[in-house]
């Protein structure tokens, strides 16, 4: 009955979707209020379905009901409740209606937050929002329906895979979905403001903390999924560029790209069609990785299981959203051209040099993952491009991007002079090369990776700190705490995610240079001893859980005469589906993490012990963190507040209204 | 029973204490550690055939291990990286390399990112030098402008914008 | 319309058309370099007489089909009937490679389903089987008369491949 009733909502979301997609166009077209004002109702209508929708798809699951198809696979009686919830996206079907639901949210939020923008454009974004929605729960209803019912019942259900019962898929997914999704934003403003043939400063202006917080999210996103592949697959790696990986970290490239590029279109008026570009490929790249997860064209441990009439569905949606999209700009962007000139050295000139060398390196990122396609579709073998690969393209690329970022804030706007720069930056950039270089002979690890991203990051730390004092040193004579309170959050923001690159910087090449490794047979009392840390094992204890068994170790783990840890890495083995499965024990310490796992008893009371360091590790989640900190800054500034009350009571603002 | 079993116990507890720390250092499951690091910096650019997109490294699947061994081996016999690389290559085809080798079909690949980053700052460049040297205000067209004298003309005759609220 | 605006769109339908296609791809299956080579030569004991061996220049001058098999892999349950039918055919001689198996439940899988193959050889622990390239049973090479390895079909057999690839370049090998 939930699972019908369910169902009935989806199929009334489609209706309102349709809705919502056609009116407010067509209302747009012919400046008609009444069909416009039917956009708001439509998605919130459409919202409230998709939730109906999606709290039954739960019930079914919270009350293991194995008549349903879809829970009889991913789920189970005595799968943790907390699991049978988030199970609900752990599959190819669920995480759809999430993706939709997440659409919708985003939908809801923008009728809800941009009251004071003119009728007609947020009637065609409201429209635009409504097709991909369409697009979405068409695509789910027909061909990947949630509520599909299992008859006869099966008993019992398989489980969800134990991989995913995990505190990380309670947090990955919905972050990382309300990042791609949040790029439709962003999308639909493009694609309205193409439609209406206008762009300008307020455009860019009311885009922004739409594309800043999609964006904060999408990093949230992807660092928690490092980090739970960090700790789940048991051998200390935390980024292998994987497909589906990549899919994420490309919009993310152009995303960050596109950031840069509004600012510049708010406050110069310049390179409106190379922002419409990037919010268009930022949310294309994000419907491209759903494809790649889905159709079966590449291969990924993330992948769905795969089906290539599902592929077919979603690459016609991508032709359709994708395809208008750029047939639209290749239409109107012409006449986008224009806005304030700006000399060879200039602020604006560094931020286009940024976005050009952030779209390249996306670029390679997308080369490198589908090139293996392009190879089989034309028949000239069948090749792997992997981590060897993007480690040699993509620094190198990223190299200049990080040189640049901390340039770019010391230049002013329109045109600077070189050797003022050249002076107020030699110093520190002398200091980052000895600083870069010293710290690799310091920890012994002289490689030309070591001291470049040493050399980097201490660039970013010693600019940073320049940067900041100089911002500090704008109002001298007032108390330092009244400086800093001067200081917009936009630039806080801005501060706060450039530092974190560097600390990001830092975690990467520490990792990448100190890493160690070892793995042992161990009996109990035995011990042994890695990066100046003694292991000692204490055997290994059966335990039960609620739907796995387990052998659970212990391991003390002392440094000298002190005694660090006691580490509990555990083997289960989920008894639905007989998998099994390891489970990691970390130590997680500020400058290293003491990382132990467990594999086969190869004797009775001998065990194979993994054992893992990782120096500096936590930087690199730190350096996501400050990024996301940044951008959350950057999303609140007052300003964004204050203009969007002054757009609707001041003349200028009731004349935007109007048009 | 078991009172009098302690000190028969104690006695062969002390007396093996000395061999007890030699036995409490547990050993590598590598023989030979350098050789064993050699296996795994190879092994990570190896892809595992029957996996989803992993290294022989990481992978648990026999036929990763199966092929961990072979790496092991011929290291071992005094082969080098290269003919390790051109043994597997030789039987598993190019599938088999994390690190896609540099033929004419993979020219592309590898160049690609370098010569569209070289294209992509000297068109900047170009086009950044050409907009210097542009005026400031856009141009018009003959019929914004007739549409802009036709506003400024009727303005004049119309109230301030104040008390149009 | 500027033509460098409609770079963007025409770069879109060239990805478009290669994902496609893409579709109809399996990024999965390995092709092998050894088609077109000559055929590793090996020495493996018999399944049926282990003291007895086999090697593979044992089958020149005939065309025949090496088929890489377990009695633990699931897929070669369904080539089975196939693989037998086509040794009442008489068609071609099947010679077996038992990957990694235990001779026990390898004969046992025999008795029950039948025994397709003229030879049954063992490789006990997959080193046969990398010299061939293979990674996941069954696996089948069509090896010719002069001992080089003409196909390689990867995974079950089905009765297309059999009626419209082997056979046909079996004939043709045969009459050349």
């Amino acid at each position: 009955m939930i699972a019908e009733l369910g169902h009935f909502a989806l199929i009334l979301a489609l209706v309102l979707a349709l809705v919502q997609a056609v009116v407010p166009m067509i209302g747009a077209r012919g400046n008609r209020m009444a069909l416009m004002a039917v956009g708001r109702p439509a998605a919130r209508g459409h919202f409230l379905f998709l939730l109906v929708a999606y709290v039954c798809l739960t019930w079914v699951f919270i009350q293991s009901d194995f008549s349903v198809q879809l829970a009889a696979s991913n789920s189970h009686s005595d799968t943790p409740l907390i699991y049978k919830i988030t199970g609900v996206w752990g599959n190819h079907e669920g995480s759809l209606l999430l993706w939709a639901l997440a659409l919708s949210g985003w939908t809801v939020a923008v009728t809800v937050f941009s009251r004071h923008l003119p009728e007609a454009f947020m009637a065609r974004v409201v429209g635009v929002l409504g097709w991909i929605s369409a697009g979405f729960v068409s695509f789910t209803l027909f061909t990947s329906n949630p509520f599909d019912r299992l008859l006869p019942a099966a008993a019992q259900g398989r489980d969800l895979n134990p991989l995913l019962q995990d505190p990380g898929m309670i947090i990955h997914p919905p972050l990382l979905y309300m990042g791609y999704v949040g790029f439709s934003v962003a999308f639909a403003f493009a694609i309205a403001a193409l439609l209406t043939g206008r762009l300008d400063a307020a455009w860019a202006r009311w885009s922004r903390p739409w594309t800043t917080v999609a964006w904060v999210f999408l990093t949230a996103g992807i660092a928690v999924g490092s980090g739970w592949a960090y700790y789940e697959l048991g051998w200390g790696g935390w980024w292998f560029w994987d497909p589906v990986e990549n899919a994420s970290f490309m919009p993310w490239l152009l995303g960050t790209a596109l950031i840069h590029s509004l600012a510049v279109t708010e406050k110069r008026g310049a390179f409106r069609s190379w922002t419409v570009l990037l919010a268009i490929g930022a949310f294309s790249l994000s419907l491209l990785g759903t494809f790649l997860v889905r159709s079966g064209v590449i291969t990924s441990v993330h992948a769905f299981a795969t089906d290539p009439a599902r592929g077919l569905y979603i690459l016609a949606l991508l032709v359709l959203v994708i395809g208008i999209s750029l047939g639209l700009f290749a239409w109107r962007a012409p006449k986008l051209s224009g806005g304030g000139s700006f000399a060879l050295l200039s602020r604006e000139s560094s931020l286009l040099g940024n976005n050009v060398l952030l779209a390249v390196a996306c670029f390679a990122v997308l080369l490198g993952t589908l090139y293996p396609l392009f190879l089989d579709a034309l028949n000239m073998g069948k090749i792997s491009v992997g981590p060897p690969y993007f480690e040699a393209t993509f620094v190198p690329l990223m190299t200049p991007v990080v040189i640049l970022m901390m340039i770019g804030p010391f230049v002013r706007w329109k045109g600077d002079d070189g050797a003022r720069l050249g002076r107020m930056l030699w110093l520190s950039a002398l200091a980052s090369v000895i600083a870069g270089g010293a710290v690799a002979v310091a920890i012994d690890h002289v490689t030309w990776r070591s001291v470049l991203g040493l050399t980097l990051a201490a660039w970013v730390l010693i600019a940073s700190v320049q940067l900041l004092r100089r911002r500090l040193g704008e109002r001298p004579g007032a108390p330092v705490i009244n400086r800093l309170r001067g200081i917009p959050a936009a630039w806080w923001g801005m501060w706060l995610a450039h530092l974190g690159i560097g600390v990001f910087v830092i975690g990467v090449t520490m990792v990448g240079s100190l890493e160690q490794d070892l793995d042992v047979k161990m009996r109990e009392g035995q011990t042994t001893e890695l990066a100046g840390y003694t292991f000692t094992f204490n055997g290994a204890q059966r335990f039960a859980g609620p739907n796995y068994d387990a052998e659970t170790a212990s391991v003390t783990v002392t440094r000298g005469d002190r005694r660090i840890a006691v580490l509990t890495p555990e083997k289960r083995v989920y008894r639905a589906q007989s998998m099994p499965m390891t489970e990691a024990s970390i130590d997680v310490g500020p400058l290293r993490d003491v990382y132990v796992s467990l594999g086969d008893q190869v004797e009775p009371g001998a065990w194979i012990v993994s054992l893992h360091f990782r120096p500096f590790i936590s930087w690199i989640w730190l350096g996501c963190i400050l990024m996301g900190l940044g951008g959350i800054f950057a999303a609140t500034d007052r300003r964004y507040r204050k203009l969007a009350e002054r757009d609707a009571t001041s003349p200028v603002g009731a004349a935007a209204q109007a048009g | 029973m078991v009172d009098h079993m302690r000190p028969v116990l104690a006695a062969l507890a002390l007396s093996l204490s000395a061999t007890a720390f030699a036995a409490g250092e547990a050993t590598p499951v590598a023989e030979d550690p350098a050789l064993e690091a050699r296996v795994i910096e190879l092994s990570q650019t190896l892809r595992c055939l029957v996996c989803q997109n992993e290294t022989i490294a990481a992978s648990r699947a026999p036929l990763a291990v199966d092929l961990r061994n072979q790496v092991r081996e011929q290291l071992a016999a005094g082969k080098s990286e290269e003919e390790v690389v051109d043994f597997l290559v030789g039987r598993y085809g190019d599938f088999v390399l994390y690190k896609p080798p540099f033929r004419a079909s993979t020219v592309l690949l590898w160049l690609g990112p370098g010569a569209l980053a070289i294209l992509g700052i000297g068109w900047l460049s170009l086009r950044l030098r050409r907009r210097a040297t542009e005026s400031d205000t856009p141009e018009l067209t003959a019929d914004q402008r007739t549409q802009a004298r036709q506003l400024l003309g009727e303005q004049d005759n119309e109230s301030p914008p104040e008390s149009r609220k | 319309m500027k033509t460098k605006f409609l770079a963007p769109l025409a770069i879109f339908v060239l990805l478009a058309g290669f994902l496609a296609y893409g579709l109809t791809l399996n990024p999965r299956e390995v092709p092998s370099p050894l088609v077109g080579k000559p055929a590793p030569e090996f020495t493996a004991p018999r399944l049926d007489a282990p003291e007895q061996s086999f090697r593979v220049s044992d089958m020149r001058g005939q065309v025949f089909l090496l088929n890489v098999w377990a009695s633990w892999c699931v897929s070669c349950r369904q080539e089975h009937p196939l693989l037998v039918q086509l040794s009442r055919q008489g068609v071609v001689p099947v010679v077996g490679l038992n990957y990694k198996d235990e001779r026990a439940a390898a004969l046992q899988w025999l008795r029950e389903g039948g025994d397709p193959y003229t030879t049954n050889v063992v490789d006990a622990d997959g080193r046969i089987g990398i010299e061939y390239g293979v990674y996941g049973t069954p696996e089948t090479f069509l090896i010719d008369q002069q001992g080089v390895i003409r196909y390689k079909h990867i995974g079950p057999m089905s009765p297309d491949v059999l009626r419209d690839v082997l056979l046909p370049k079996i004939a043709e090998l045969s009459r050349g």
